[in-house]
């Protein structure tokens, strides 16, 4: 099966250019038959490889080398691809879950005028996004990496005709730039030291080279650090995210949920040979996710955008996924990726199918009352949020219960790991009920119309049951990593792990559904409203960004509109324009007066020969 | 026999000279473009005689040979002045070389 593995992110990458060329030419049935069927032929030969590689009775993880993209003086990186359970796992969910989006969006999309458009951009980005998991070398991750990156900015600039969603997309595109910058300085640094950038020679090379917490490595992994939270939308570059939620729906399920900002998590787990030895930088890791999961979770609690409160929850289940990182978690954190995507896909697709039927609604209290209406809907949101709260025995329940025990075993600061995940986990239960409680029951405010057709709710129904059982898929990632200590369930603490969200659902319940409190005049306070504004900007992080940097750095062009190192070349230019002037004046077009020139100057010169051959001084 | 008269050279150079000067000036003030023409075969017979008086002067055939290609030249010059008179007349419907300013800055 080797020899077919180049097909998984070639066939999207056909599909791409059939579409491209085409230029929308296409009748519309062909478009999907094109953009959904080169997903499904990529999502099959994903699943031969797989079966064909777990079927084993010892896995072995190979890579499949195409040829040598360039070789310049011993460095030679290849186009070849790696194949181990954590790239299988990946690829499960990109093309499963992208297959399903794809499928689904065939018929959202249906009614653009940009159809053909829309799906050339999706499928280059699952192509792109398998050249990144599938990436047997950091360079050629990086193709892919800036690949995505490439399709999220023209899928959230998709609907270009409104400013606001281009100045969306830019904000994407810059904000992530700036982490890429860093992660290609690891890149040459690691370059400079290792001489390879093959991923299992570099990690090989490395622990030869490095003792654990030495100052290079430590570097090297913070800069890696940098791409992944630009990425994966962490503290301090997450601003990108809530605001990409302009593009499509399909496209903040596939991009900005389930594939491209969970990228930051693969690179680091990728590289986790290299972390291993710098244990600074995997604290710093551990942080950064336990700060903005814990951000995100508030600001989510207050939104009152669908999407947006679904890309703050993003945000912050990624921000879950960092801590398992940081704290050692691997596997958990691969786990979470997975169950992640599954019920942050169907999460995106529900609130889809209810944005969709009521003629692009996005404000939860214009919308209630919908679950009588709308029972695929429903029950897709029922479950996705149950996964997203963690509730037992939903997928989000194995995989966040996996990483908050494995928080509080961390040696130095595990108590504080776990007390913000588990201060996340009710934040997640209550804002997540809050959304379904606000717009499932109570009174209809909007009437629902347009129903969504089987093609939409077929993929609603296939995510309903992973998202429910996906919690017994098992990752087989165990080669991948080291082995990790075993998870104490015994004690109090996984008491508590467990009983948060069902606290937390409870308190949304109470709240939103039987208003059993009466919490307006605690919003009306001053502080109250001071918080909640707070938090609505998402603790002012687009304020300061704005001041800090946007509003200098107009300032500094302002005054440098003019280009004060052109200046200098602008007076050369104007001298010469002067100069250009003066003489233009003595042409007057008169024949008579450069007669009478000629012969003044013909005079003036003979005078001075004559004066020069007899000796006359003038 | 009969004492040839000499012409002492300088009294010819003067000659020339003021002939010089007086189809530059012709050039310089005229307007009509046939005077200017007639003024410029002033200024180049007045070469020639300069030349012939030089030749005769250090007796060298030398000053006449240059004399015959300022004729041939003075004859090619006017074929071609004519030419442009024509044209200038057909174009300004008048002959005065002060309204064929076009190249002007």
């Amino acid at each position: 099966m080797a020899d077919i593995v180049f097909l998984i992110p070639l066939m999207p990458l056909l599909g791409f250019t059939i579409l491209f060329i085409t230029l929308g030419n296409l009748p519309k049935p062909l478009v999907g038959l094109v953009g959904v069927g080169s997903i499904a032929i990529s999502a099959i030969v994903v699943l031969l490889v797989g079966l064909e590689f777990l079927s084993l009775q010892e896995p072995q993880a190979y890579s499949v080398s195409l040829y040598t993209w360039m070789n310049l003086g011993g460095f030679t990186p290849k186009v070849s691809f790696y194949i181990d359970g954590l790239t299988l796992t990946m690829m499960f969910v990109i093309t499963g879950v992208g297959l399903l989006i794809h499928i689904y969006s065939a018929l959202f999309m249906y009614d653009d005028d940009d159809y053909s458009r829309f799906f050339s951009y999706m499928n280059l980005f699952v192509s792109a996004m398998l050249v990144l998991v599938l990436a047997d070398n950091l360079l050629l991750l990086f193709v892919g990496w800036e690949g995505v990156g490439l399709c999220s900015y023209l899928l959230v600039g998709f609907w270009h005709f409104d400013s606001n969603n281009g100045a969306a997309a830019r904000k994407a595109f810059v904000v992530t730039r700036i982490g890429d910058t860093a992660m290609a300085l690891g890149m040459f640094l690691l370059f400079l030291h290792l001489g390879t950038l093959d991923f299992q020679p570099m990690a090989h090379k490395a622990a030869v080279l490095w003792q654990p917490g030495d100052s290079t490595i430590t570097i090297a992994c913070l800069l890696l650090v940098g791409g992944a939270v630009g990425k994966s939308a962490q503290l301090p570059l997450q601003t990108w995210l809530p605001d990409a939620m302009a593009g499509p729906t399909p496209v903040s399920a596939l991009i900005h949920a389930a594939t491209m900002v969970t990228a930051g998590v693969y690179l680091i787990a990728r590289t986790h040979g290299l972390f291993l030895l710098a244990p600074t930088a995997l604290l710093v890791v551990a942080i950064i996710g336990a700060i903005t999961l814990l951000m995100a979770a508030f600001t989510a609690m207050t939104q009152t955008d669908i999407k947006r409160i679904l890309a703050y929850s993003t945000i912050s289940q990624i921000g879950y996924m960092f801590l398992a990182l940081g704290v050692g978690a691997w596997s958990s954190a691969i786990f979470h990726l997975m169950t992640h995507a599954f019920f942050k896909a169907l999460l995106f697709l529900g609130a889809g199918a209810v944005i969709y039927s009521l003629h692009h609604e996005h404000n939860i209290f214009r919308m209630g009352g919908l679950r009588k209406k709308m029972p695929v809907a429903f029950w897709s949101f029922l479950i996705g949020s149950a996964a997203l709260a963690a509730l037992p025995l939903t997928s989000g329940y194995f995989s966040k219960d996996a990483i908050l025990i494995s928080a509080f075993q961390q040696p130095d600061f595990g108590i504080w790991f776990w007390g913000a995940g588990i201060l996340g986990a009710l934040l997640t239960a209550i804002y997540s009920f809050r959304l379904f409680f606000i717009v499932f029951f109570g009174e209809m405010k909007t009437e629902p119309e347009q129903p969504a057709g089987w093609l939409m709710a077929g993929p609603l129904v296939i995510l309903c049951l992973l998202a429910a059982a996906g919690g017994w898929l098992v990752v087989p990632v165990s080669d991948v990593f080291p082995v990790a200590g075993a998870i104490d369930h015994s004690g109090l603490v996984p008491l508590v792990t467990t009983s948060i969200p069902v606290v937390g659902v409870i308190i949304a319940y109470l709240i939103f559904l039987r208003h059993s409190f009466d919490v307006q005049p605690m919003l009306d306070s001053a502080a109250g409203q001071l918080l909640i504004r707070f938090w609505f900007s998402h603790w002012g992080m687009d304020w300061l960004y704005n001041r800090m940097i946007v509003k200098p750095y107009v300032t500094v062009t302002q005054f440098n509109k003019r280009d004060v190192v052109d200046s200098l070349y602008q007076f050369i230019a104007e001298t010469i324009l002067l100069a250009h002037d003066f003489v233009t004046t003595s042409q007057t077009g008169q024949m008579r007066t450069y007669a009478v020139v000629m012969v003044a100057g013909l005079v003036v010169i003979f005078a001075i020969f004559v004066g020069l051959f007899t000796g006359v001084q003038p | 026999m009969i004492e040839s008269i000499v012409i002492p050279m300088e009294h010819g150079l003067l000659l020339a000279a003021v002939l010089f000067s007086i189809g530059l000036l012709g050039v310089l003030v005229r307007r009509n473009i046939i005077l200017i023409l007639m003024s410029l075969e002033i200024m180049l017979n007045a070469c020639g005689l300069a030349f012939v008086v030089v030749g005769a002067h250090w007796g060298q055939a030398d000053g006449q040979i240059m004399f015959m290609l300022i004729l041939s030249i003075a004859a090619a010059e006017v074929a071609v002045g004519l030419g442009l008179l024509l044209q200038a007349y057909r174009r300004f419907s008048s002959l005065d070389i002060d309204l064929a300013n076009r190249m002007r800055g």
